[in-house]
C-alpha cells in the first residue's frame, strides 16, 4: 500500500535544516567577522559567537598581588630599529634614538577628531595600572604590572562614531591586530606605556604597547604606530591565526 | 558465569549510542592530533599560575620542539635588587604552526563537547547509564572485581556480543571516562581560557592555576590515550568483526 504522508521524513529533515539555516545566517552577517570561510574558521567563529552571547562582556580578568609578578620572555619582534631583522623599521630606530620623544599615536577612521597622541598626552589621561597575567598561545603564561590609559578615554576623547565596530592596530614591526568594541571600551584594555614600574622596556613593546587581558598575548601589540577605528572588518593579518583568541 | 550477571546479552547498542560514539572518536583523535601540535611549541610544564621558558618547569617532555630559539639574550631584571624577576629576549624565531593547531583544537572541542552533552542527557533519559554502565549492587562485590582481575590478567576475555554486556572492570572504566577524565579534560581547557575566567575565576582556583589546569589537561588526555589503546586492543582480542558490526550497521 502506498503510504499517503502530507510531509515524508526525509522533508521534514531537509526543511528543518533549511529552516536552522536560514535563522542563522542573519546571525553571522551581524556577529562573526565575514572571512570565516574555510572549516577552522568555522570553530573561530562559534567560539566567539559563543564567547560574546554567553559570557558577560565587561568582567574583569584576574589582577594579582606585587608579589606574584614573575619573570618575562620578550618574544616574537624584540627591536623593531634592529636593522639585522626582518620587522626593521627606520622610523622606530630614529625614535628610539630620541627617547621616543617625537613619538605620537595616530587615531584615524571612524573618530570626530582624528589626531595624534604624544607620549606625553597619553600619560595626561587618567591612568590604570593592574597586575595581570598574559597567557602566550604557546602555552605559557607570565605576570606583570601593567600601568596606562584605557583605551576607551583616547577613543572617547578622539569621539568615536556610532557606527564604529572594530579598533585596527597597526605597530612598527609590520604586525598588525584588531578588536571588536566589547574588547576595546573593557576596562582593562589599555595603552600601556609602563611595565613593573619603568618605562616600557623595547622587547616588551616600547613606547606604547596594548593590553588585551581577555585574549590570548599576541593579540596585545607591542610598539603601536597607528590606530584605525572602522566599520568593517579587515583581516589584517590573514596568517591562518585566529583573529578572537579569548579562549 | 557471565550470562549471571548479564540476563539479557543480545540487546543491540541503540543507534544514538553508536553516532554518538563515532562522532566523539573522530573529534578525540582530532583532539589527540592537534594537542600534540601545540605540545610541540612549549612541551614544559608547570604548576600554579606562572610558567615560562624563564622560570623552573616542573617537567619536560623530550618532545621535538618545532619553534626553536637559539637562546636568550641580556637578562634584565625589573627591579635592581636580589631575585627580581627578570626579562630576556628570544634571540632566534622560527614562526611556528601553532595557528592552525589551536583553531583545530578548539573546532573538535565544540564536537566533543556538543555530543558529548547530548550523550550524557540521552543516557540518563533513557536509562542506559543504570541498565547498561552502572555495576547493581549484586554485581560489584570483591568476588567479582577478583575474577575480572583475574580474568582480564589471564587475557581471558569474553567473546563479543551483539550489544552492551559488559564486565565489572570494563564498566568501572566507562563510568571513569565518562563521568571523570572527560570533564576533567573539559574543565581544565575551559581554564586556560582567559576569557572563561575573567567571567568565571573560580574555575582557576578549582584548577590550583592556570598552569596547573595545563597540566591536568595534559594528564588526563594521557590517560585518555591510554583508555583507546587498551579499548581498541581488546576490541580486537574480543572478535574486531563482531564489535565494529555490533557498533555500527548490524541491528
Amino acid at each position: 500500500m502506498k503510504k499517503n504522508y502530507l510531509f515524508t521524513r526525509r522533508q521534514v529533515v531537509l526543511t528543518g535544516l533549511s529552516a536552522i539555516g536560514g535563522l542563522i545566517l542573519p546571525g553571522c552577517s551581524q556577529k562573526a567577522p565575514p572571512t570565516y570561510g574555510n572549516i577552522l574558521r568555522m570553530g573561530d567563529a562559534l567560539t566567539y559567537i559563543a564567547h560574546r552571547t554567553l559570557l558577560p562582556g565587561q568582567s574583569l580578568a584576574r589582577e594579582y598581588q606585587h608579589s606574584d609578578i614573575s619573570s618575562f620572555p620578550a618574544t616574537g619582534t624584540t627591536n623593531p630599529g634592529d636593522p639585522n631583522y626582518k620587522y626593521y623599521s627606520e622610523d622606530y630606530g630614529k625614535l628610539h634614538h630620541a627617547a621616543f620623544a617625537n613619538w605620537g599615536l595616530s587615531i584615524e577612521g571612524r573618530v570626530a577628531r582624528p589626531g595624534s597622541y604624544s607620549l606625553g598626552a597619553l600619560q595626561d589621561f587618567p591612568s590604570r595600572t593592574q597586575i595581570t597575567r598574559h597567557t602566550c598561545e604557546e602555552g605559557w603564561t607570565a605576570i606583570a604590572e601593567w600601568t596606562g590609559v584605557p583605551l576607551s578615554h583616547v577613543l572617547q576623547h578622539a569621539g568615536i562614531m556610532p557606527s564604529a565596530r572594530f579598533v585596527n592596530c597597526y605597530a612598527y614591526d609590520g604586525f598588525m591586530e584588531s578588536i571588536d568594541l566589547i574588547d576595546a571600551f573593557h576596562p582593562q584594555t589599555i595603552l600601556a606605556y609602563g611595565m613593573n614600574g619603568r618605562n616600557l622596556p623595547v622587547p616588551h613593546g616600547a613606547p606604547v604597547r596594548l593590553r588585551v587581558e581577555k585574549q590570548i598575548g599576541y593579540k596585545s601589540v607591542k610598539y603601536l604606530q597607528r590606530i584605525v577605528v572602522t566599520d568593517e572588518f579587515v583581516d589584517l593579518g590573514d596568517t591562518g591565526w585566529s583573529w578572537y583568541n579569548g579562549i | 558465569m557471565q550470562a549471571s550477571i548479564s540476563p539479557n546479552p543480545t540487546t543491540p547498542h541503540k543507534r544514538w549510542v553508536k553516532i554518538t560514539h563515532w562522532i566523539i572518536t573522530l573529534s578525540f583523535l582530532a583532539l589527540t592530533f592537534t594537542g600534540y601540535e601545540m605540545l610541540m611549541v612549549h612541551p614544559r610544564f608547570y604548576w600554579g599560575e606562572v610558567g615560562n621558558d624563564l622560570t623552573p618547569a616542573l617537567f619536560e617532555l623530550p618532545v621535538s620542539r618545532n619553534y626553536k630559539h637559539g637562546g636568550w639574550d641580556k637578562s634584565t631584571p625589573f627591579y635592581q635588587q636580589a631575585g627580581s624577576p627578570i626579562s630576556a629576549s628570544r634571540t632566534y624565531d622560527i614562526f611556528n604552526q601553532n595557528g592552525w593547531g589551536r583553531s583545530g583544537h578548539f573546532l573538535a572541542a565544540w564536537f566533543l563537547v556538543l555530543t558529548g552533552l547530548s550523550y550524557l542527557v540521552a543516557g540518563f533519559v533513557t536509562g542506559h547509564f543504570r541498565r547498561n554502565l552502572w555495576p547493581g549492587s549484586s554485581e560489584f562485590t570483591l568476588q567479582h572485581l577478583r575474577q575480572d582481575l583475574a580474568n582480564h590478567l589471564k587475557m581471558k576475555v569474553p567473546p563479543a556480543t551483539n550489544g552492551p554486556h559488559y564486565g565489572l572492570l570494563q564498566k568501572s572504566t566507562y563510568l571513569i571516562v565518562i563521568f571523570f577524565l572527560l570533564p576533567v579534560i573539559a574543565i581544565t581547557g575551559l581554564t586556560m581560557s582567559p576569557a572563561i575566567t575573567a567571567a568565571y575565576p573560580f574555575l582557576i582556583k578549582i584548577c590550583f592555576g592556570a598552569q596547573s589546569a595545563r597540566t591536568i589537561h595534559f594528564f588526563a588526555s594521557v590517560a585518555l590515550v591510554g583508555f583507546l589503546i587498551i579499548h581498541v586492543v581488546m576490541v580486537i582480542l574480543s572478535g574486531f568483526k563482531t564489535q565494529i558490526g555490533a557498533m555500527t550497521w548490524r541491528k
